[in-house]
């Protein structure tokens, strides 16, 4: 559909601005609605949007597929692993009170990285169905 | 309020009946789906209406003011976990509707039935 | 003011879902249940549960809709009724007569119905789900964990093993998607397809075009009157 100039210019304008945002829910999720699903979610959706319109191969320029593949088990490990870390650190799995040198301040830290494991593996795991059901039978992809 | 509740459960239970019905009446795969997402997507109203309190606000503490009259934050957090469990049900299921398609010709499952009962397995 | 509000919503998503069964051709019927996504999003706004209406109308209004588009594509988007097929097989194709299933539907429903009599009264604080570990979730939340969604720190602290899980349940739908989507051969014809003799080809490798080279439609340039000779692109879908 590139070669529609309203879709392009608008596209090009809106991405960027749907990819920030998801990374605004991410992180302000702790003091309002959002979270890590949500951000994973809105960054995929702006991804597909840049696919729609400019191309699946232009897109996988953007984002290959094995990035996608590596991030939606990246986030499963980096949420495992604070559960792992907080064991090596004398406290019981997926404890985050001994993180750092306070509970409350170990809690923050905890949070802080569980939603980015759940970010990274939700925005993987949409962007790698897509991929796949958007090259079925295209013998080109 | 009697009424309002009843009215929510009773809405609850139409829209869990209609997808129901699509899913066990329909013989095209896509329509089954879909009924599929309207059914859990009921559940989930239904969830939610059990956790809100009237006059109260959405579970974001607030700084001092008092007594604040907070909804109830569990149901939030059990239905956010059914969402995404429900999309990736979806997705799978979708997955197996191409093969199915690719493998038959057909997503209707009449013929699909039918097309199985003909031919002998190999 | 609110219950007007409910009311309405609770009606559109009534008559949205009977659009869904009625209509016969599956592209409108995916655009009626993204609609009723997004609906029950707002419903969930006015209940209250704004973390479960951002993830709703983000999830079900977008990657679900834009899943069933996608198969649709591959798959064809309308509903043959068993009259107008040309069968060449010898089985009869029966008709549809949906009186059973409307029964069973029509039997559940009156029993639920008969159950959400006994309910305790919508809203009212005094319900039993208001009253055991919920309080404890936000008069502890405060000082205990220090951020202010508790829907956030219930998820990701208190009940901190159920996101794990969950994480872990949509890393194995794309698992799964990828093992039923990989082989990039495309159409089978039934019964042709022996069993063991797939060639798997290798993702990577795929995906890319072998020559590396821009294959999209060229751009337009404003202003430039010349035709250009376009070349034949082989092996576009």
């Amino acid at each position: 559909m590139s070669d529609q100039v309203i879709l392009r210019v608008a596209t090009k304008i809106i991405v960027p601005t749907i990819l920030l945002y998801a990374l605004y829910v991410q992180f302000h999720g702790d003091f309002g609605p959002g979270g890590g699903f949500q951000a994973g979610v809105i960054f995929a959706a702006g991804i597909i949007l840049y696919s729609l319109v400019f191309g699946l191969r232009r897109t996988q320029k953007v984002l290959p597929s094995w990035v996608a593949r590596l991030a939606a088990s990246t986030g499963v490990l980096i949420y495992a692993g604070t559960g792992v870390v907080a064991l090596l650190k004398g406290g019981k799995f997926l404890d985050y009170s001994v993180l750092a040198h306070d509970p409350e301040h170990g809690q923050h830290l905890g949070i802080l990285f569980v939603e980015i494991g759940v970010m990274i593996t939700v925005l993987g795991v949409m962007i790698t169905i897509f991929y796949f059901f958007a090259a079925r039978g295209r013998e080109d992809l | 309020m009697r009424i309002l509740g009843l009215y929510n459960y009773w809405v609850f239970v139409f829209l869990m009946m209609v997808g129901f019905y699509i899913l066990i009446s329909r013989r095209n795969l896509v329509k089954k789906i879909l009924g599929l997402n309207i059914f859990q997507t009921s559940v989930f109203i239904f969830y939610i209406s059990m956790g809100k309190i009237i006059g109260g606000t959405a579970p974001i503490l607030v700084e001092g003011e008092g007594e604040v009259v907070y909804s109830n934050p569990l149901p939030s957090v059990l239905i956010l976990t059914a969402i995404v469990v429900g999309v990736s049900t979806t997705a799978v299921a979708l997955s197996l509707v191409v093969r199915i398609k690719e493998a038959y010709g057909t997503i209707e499952g009449d013929e699909i039935t039918a097309m199985d009962n003909e031919m002998p397995p190999p | 003011m609110e219950i007007l509000v409910d009311f309405a919503l609770l009606a559109l998503l009534a008559v949205t879902a009977m659009a869904v069964v009625r209509v016969t051709n599956l592209f409108a019927a995916v655009m009626f249940a993204g609609i009723y996504s997004f609906l029950s999003a707002c419903l969930f706004t006015v209940m209250d549960a704004v973390d479960v209406a951002f993830t709703e109308a983000a999830v079900g209004a977008g990657i679900s809709t834009v899943l069933m588009l996608a198969t649709l594509a591959l798959v064809g988007s309308k509903v043959t009724t068993p009259q107008f097929r040309i069968t060449a097989m010898s089985t009869k194709v029966p008709p549809r007569r949906p009186i059973f299933p409307l029964f069973v539907v029509l039997v559940t429903g009156g029993i639920l119905v008969y159950g959400t009599l006994d309910m305790p009264p919508y809203g009212n604080p005094d319900d039993p789900v208001h009253n055991h570990v919920a309080p404890h979730y936000l008069e502890e939340s405060g000082h205990e964990i220090g951020v202010p969604n508790v829907v956030t720190s219930v998820l990701a602290s208190y009940r901190g093993y159920d996101t794990m899980g969950e994480t872990t349940v949509v890393f194995t739908a794309a698992v799964g998607v990828m093992i039923l989507l990989s082989s990039l051969r495309g159409r089978d014809t039934y019964g042709q397809e022996a069993w063991g003799d797939e060639k798997v080809q290798d993702l990577d490798v795929g995906f890319v075009d072998a020559f590396g080279e821009e294959m999209d439609a060229p751009s337009p340039k404003v202003g430039r009157r010349k035709k250009r000779k376009r070349r034949k692109k082989g092996g576009r879908g």
